[in-house]
């Protein structure tokens, strides 16, 4: 291979410019590697980003976005609604939201919770983390802090929008931040049970269709069921466990604990009643995802390593 | 032998209930490439479990590059690389994502991972093809890729499981240079895992042999080859009677098992089958070769070979080599 540009040495152009790729060996890493909590962050980002599908195929992305786009929507109608009436409230109050769209919530998170673990189970790609410093645990914490992440973007998302729809309109802004602050804390626990649910659900299954009905299944039977026990208990009287009935489901349960703790209106047949229904109702929710949590860490102390 | 031991354990063994897949394992393996080499069950995956730190030993002690793997396991796995046996690749994303991602989940920054990826893959021989999705590569790139998630922290010893499980002859080849290179140009120590005997001890310089989890041997192959030289000898016919001649001129000769003849050529059914063929004779100096030539052409039989080649792993277990009756 001698280049027609001259073969001497010194009359030989620099390698580099004739375009010439030259195989410069192995070069050893000697910069900087990160502890567990740079990695568990790292993973909980990519987690995070996988579960709207940024950085995976546009498929992915396809079916996330427009659930997305389904739940902003009527908040993008109510503010276009207020700014165009000169509305002085608006129509539907910031911790009512996610009860008006809860088959939207409860789809989403059947589809994106077994893409965020199953797909290491069905793929065999644990190996893959547990080889690394990265615990057990840390898988754990990453994946659950994502799919909470990722719940709570779609909560929140709608209700930011009706804040800023609502500022634009020049609706009371102590009243509308205050209902604001009352809407994201209900979204964070909603977020956090629903992600614990769908979770549990889909570490069982390393099949993702599976997962998927299996957990829609659980959230609308549940919905479903609570509905029932409500619905019966009022109509004969019962308000006790009319509000009682309301923690069967993760919607009713987190709209009890917003009544009980910012004096909303329930969106329920029957709000928790009193005091002690309300710290009952809190209660259960805390439960439910330290449980949920719990049964994640267990689950993952049993995958193998090949 | 001087070398460092990147991997040492001392009476190592692991019970599940009644089961004992290792048994007081006691080994010390220097820098460079180490075969460990048994059967399906013999220990190989166990032992790389508990080096990684992921599994407790029932009783004894391991040390990876002098850190205890009951202790010290998270600072480990951040300088050792493994390679699974098994698929464990998502089809869904690129093999640049899933590495870079890996590098990460490694410790490594977010540019020092993009960069330590793409010179990585190069290595390991993936070019256009790392920017599609996994789902579409052949066994041969999957095997690569598993390959470069173990290297792209820069590690200082990989673990490797059965790397060629899967491949064909010319994907076999290229695996074995490609193991055989992470130890003399990366510099990397390498634990390769196979139960092909002969494969390994080409690219490894050193072998352990472990069966139903007891140490069977472990030995350098530059000395196994030095201890002593054989010949392969294929003639055309009378195999028996230049044995005897060879014999007579003071060499000890054995038939060979033709299947384990080094030459990647699969020997022809009929020979096999057959009447004795292959010899393999005892190379005492460079005066064996003549009396093989003089034997031959007394003889008047075609010489199909004439080889020289390294001891096998499978003489480990067959001892000393025997004169046929």
């Amino acid at each position: 291979m001698t280049s027609p540009a001259g073969t001497t040495p010194s009359g030989g152009r620099p390698p580099a410019e004739q375009g010439v790729i030259y195989d410069i060996g192995y070069r050893n890493y000697t910069g900087p590697r990160l502890g567990r909590r740079h990695t568990t962050r790292a993973l909980l980002v990519e987690s995070l980003r996988g579960a709207y599908g940024l950085g995976r195929s546009t498929r992915s992305k396809v079916f996330p976005m427009i659930l997305f786009a389904i739940m902003c929507a009527p908040a993008v109608v109510i503010v276009a609604v207020v700014n165009a009436t000169h509305a002085h409230t608006l129509p539907l109050a910031y911790p009512s939201y996610f009860t008006q769209l809860q088959v939207v919530a409860a789809i989403y998170v059947a589809a994106q919770a077994p893409q965020t673990v199953s797909r290491d189970l069905r793929f065999h790609t644990m190996p893959l983390y547990l080889s690394r410093p990265l615990r057990r645990n840390d898988y754990v914490l990453a994946k659950f802090a994502a799919m909470t992440g990722a719940m709570l973007v779609l909560l929140a998302a709608p209700l930011v929008i009706l804040y800023a729809g609502a500022l634009l309109a020049r609706l009371p802004l102590w009243e509308q931040t205050r209902g604001l602050l009352q809407g994201l804390a209900g979204a964070a626990l909603l977020a956090l049970i629903l992600a614990g649910i769908g979770l549990v659900i889909a570490a069982l299954t390393p099949r993702r269709g599976l997962g998927v009905a299996a957990i829609v299944t659980v959230l609308l039977v549940a919905v479903a069921v609570a509905g029932a026990v409500q619905g019966i208990a009022h109509t004969q009287g019962n308000d006790t466990l009319a509000g009682y009935g309301g923690l069967l489901a993760p919607f009713t349960l987190v709209d009890g604990v917003q009544v009980w703790l910012f004096g909303t209106t329930t969106n329920a047949v029957a709000g928790p009643p009193g005091t002690t229904g309300g710290l009952v109702f809190a209660l259960v929710s805390l439960a439910v995802v330290a449980g949920s949590y719990g049964l994640l860490l267990l689950r993952y102390r049993k995958v193998s390593v090949s | 032998m001087a070398a460092v031991a990147v991997i040492a354990t001392s009476a190592l063994t692991m019970r599940f209930g009644h089961v004992t897949a290792l048994d007081g394992l006691t080994v010390d393996l220097p820098t460079g490439v180490t075969g460990l080499i048994g059967a399906n069950g013999a220990g190989k995956s166990t032992l790389i479990k508990i080096l990684l730190g992921l599994l407790p030993a029932s009783s004894g002690r391991a040390e990876v590059l002098g850190l205890d793997v009951g202790t010290a396991g998270s600072q480990i796995r951040e300088r050792v690389g493994y390679m699974p046996e098994h698929d464990c690749l998502p089809p869904d994303v690129t093999a640049t994502e899933l590495v870079a991602h890996l590098a990460r989940m490694s410790g490594l920054p977010a540019t020092a991972a993009r960069e330590r990826t793409a010179d990585t893959l190069r290595h390991v021989g993936l070019y256009e093809e790392r920017y599609r999705p996994i789902g579409g590569y052949s066994t041969g790139m999957k095997q690569r890729v598993k390959l470069a998630q173990a290297l792209v922290h820069d590690p200082a010893l990989v673990l490797l499981d059965e790397p060629t499980n899967g491949l064909d002859p010319a994907g076999r080849e290229d695996m074995l240079g490609l193991v055989r290179r992470i130890g003399t140009d990366f510099g990397i120590s390498v634990l390769v895992t196979s139960h092909l005997l002969g494969e390994v001890e080409r690219v490894c310089d050193h072998v352990v042999v472990i069966d139903a989890g007891v140490l069977l041997s472990s030995s350098a192959t530059a000395d196994v080859t030095a201890v002593s030289g054989a010949l392969t000898v294929e003639v055309t016919e009378r195999a028996s009677d230049l044995a005897a001649l060879l014999q007579r001129g003071g060499v000890r000769v054995r038939p060979a098992d033709p299947h384990a003849v080094g030459t990647g050529a699969a020997p022809a059914p009929e020979r096999a089958a057959g009447a004795l063929t292959v010899l393999e004779v005892e190379l005492r100096d460079e005066t064996t070769y003549d009396l093989v030539r003089d034997a031959v052409a007394d003889l008047g039989v075609g010489l199909v070979r004439m080889q020289r080649r390294r001891h096998r792993i499978a003489d480990l277990f067959a001892g000393e080599p025997e004169s046929p009756a």
